[in-house]
């Protein structure tokens, strides 16, 4: 028993740091990802392939590989930057290429019916956009983008490969100096479980509060969409 | 310089042979754990349910060295290949079960009742009405699954499975220059991702064609 409490106190402080990454790349992740979903549609054709080529390789390389790019690569570059640095760039970049990708495809399921009645109400473009597409989209994208912030925050687990000092590094250093790593790891799962499953459970229980609307009747051949 | 680039392109066997195992692993454990989650008691398939939960929730990095670093104090000793394909193969039958799961829920009411009406058995309403249906609408999630798949593989460069990433890692020690090194492989991920993507449309495609559900 003393051990586990022990184990739980030396991996504690990672959960910590695991906060702040997740955190930090959320905050930046989602308003960057609303910007690139708006730049992959826009008239300038350098812009458009712009954000794609910066979206596809965000969603394209292994995350592991980007942080490795980004904190054992730039260096080459003279760029040397801390691990916490380091792993937000990383994780902004990944995390905000899939932000893009669900904002983008949440504006895309909007009903057309929407523009169409925004036009026959002569409301500017960008009114109808900003007033009556956009809210609505933002609404179709909350519960994947629930889900990808609890993924954020799994992911922060990949920061022990750059020495980032977050639950898994702790726990690693803890298995090694004591070596005991069944312990360490078995603690750093619970951690991780705690956390998350409970964070799953409420994203599924808001999915389902938003999407009443789009439930048929029961008993009632409905034929929605 | 050039013979790393070589060093690193020939960890792609490794890293599809990896992805490619654990995939089957979990199309081949994910049918029969949907069959149980399906017909079991309500017991049985709570604990499924958690057995799945679970699975999904701890990340695989943790599961990796659980099983890499922890299983030999219980003199389980298992070696960086078995390890990775033992969790990531755990990992996809999680995932792919919960993708038929949806899969199924897709399908309409009407087909089971017409099934039933039509006094088809247990087995034959799965294998002609059920499973056409569901590879239908789950393909191209399998698809997207298995991309994701190929980018996780990069997990066991930790524990030392000699794919694309450990090689372009053992590379930048070498030669001190990351930058070309993880540039060089993330260009090999990139590529090996496109085909499957540009598969999974064709397939879409071709299977849309025929079981047109117009």
């Amino acid at each position: 028993m003393d051990t586990i409490l022990e184990t739980l106190a030396a991996l504690f402080p990672g959960l910590g740091t695991a906060a702040v990454l997740a955190g930090i790349t959320l905050a930046l992740a989602y308003p960057l990802g609303a910007v690139f979903a708006l730049c992959i549609d826009a008239p300038i054709r350098f812009v458009r392939l712009a954000a794609v080529a910066v979206v596809e390789v965000g969603r394209g390389l292994p995350l592991l590989v980007l942080l490795y790019l980004i904190y054992r690569g730039l260096p080459q570059a003279d760029i040397v930057l801390d691990p916490l640095p380091s792993a937000v760039i990383a994780f902004t970049w990944s995390i905000g290429s899939y932000a893009t990708e669900m904002i983008r495809s949440s504006i895309q399921a909007v009903p057309d019916g929407q523009t169409d009645a925004a036009r026959a109400l002569n409301l500017p473009d960008r009114v109808a956009f900003f007033s009556v597409i956009l809210p609505q989209a933002l609404r179709i994208a909350i519960p994947p983008l629930m889900n990808l912030a609890i993924k954020t925050f799994q992911l922060t687990s990949l920061g022990y490969a750059i020495t980032l000092s977050e639950v898994m590094q702790a726990a690693h250093r803890h298995g090694s100096v004591h070596f005991k790593f069944l312990e360490s790891f078995v603690v750093a799962a619970v951690i991780y479980a705690a956390v998350i499953i409970p964070c799953s459970v409420l994203a599924r229980r808001l999915e389902r509060r938003l999407s009443l609307h789009l439930r048929p009747v029961q008993g009632v051949n409905a034929t929605t969409q | 310089m050039m013979e790393y680039l070589g060093y690193i392109a020939i960890g792609a066997g490794a890293t599809v042979g990896l992805t490619a195992a654990a995939f089957v692993i979990g199309i081949a454990l994910a049918v029969p754990v949907e069959w149980v989650r399906r017909t079991a008691p309500p017991f049985v398939r709570g604990l499924v349910n958690a057995a799945i939960d679970v699975i999904r929730a701890v990340p695989n990095l943790v599961w990796l060295f659980l099983v890499f670093f922890g299983m030999p104090q219980f003199g389980i000793v298992l070696g960086p290949w078995p390890t990775a394909i033992i969790v990531l193969g755990m990992y996809s039958t999680a995932c792919i079960a919960e993708i038929l799961r949806g899969g199924i829920a897709a399908i309409g009411q009407g087909q089971w009742e017409a099934a039933n009406a039509l006094g088809l058995r247990q087995f034959d309403r799965a294998r002609f009405v059920v499973a056409p249906q569901v590879l239908r609408v789950t393909i191209p999630v399998l698809a997207t699954f298995a991309i994701s798949l190929l980018k996780e593989s990069a997990l066991a460069s930790t524990i030392g499975v000699l794919e694309i990433t450990y090689r372009a890692g053992y590379a930048t020690q070498r030669t001190g220059d990351g930058l070309t090194m993880f540039l060089v492989a993330g260009v090999i991920y990139l590529l090996l991702s496109l085909p499957l993507a540009f598969a999974s449309r064709r397939v879409d495609g071709r299977l849309r064609a025929r079981f047109s559900l117009g």
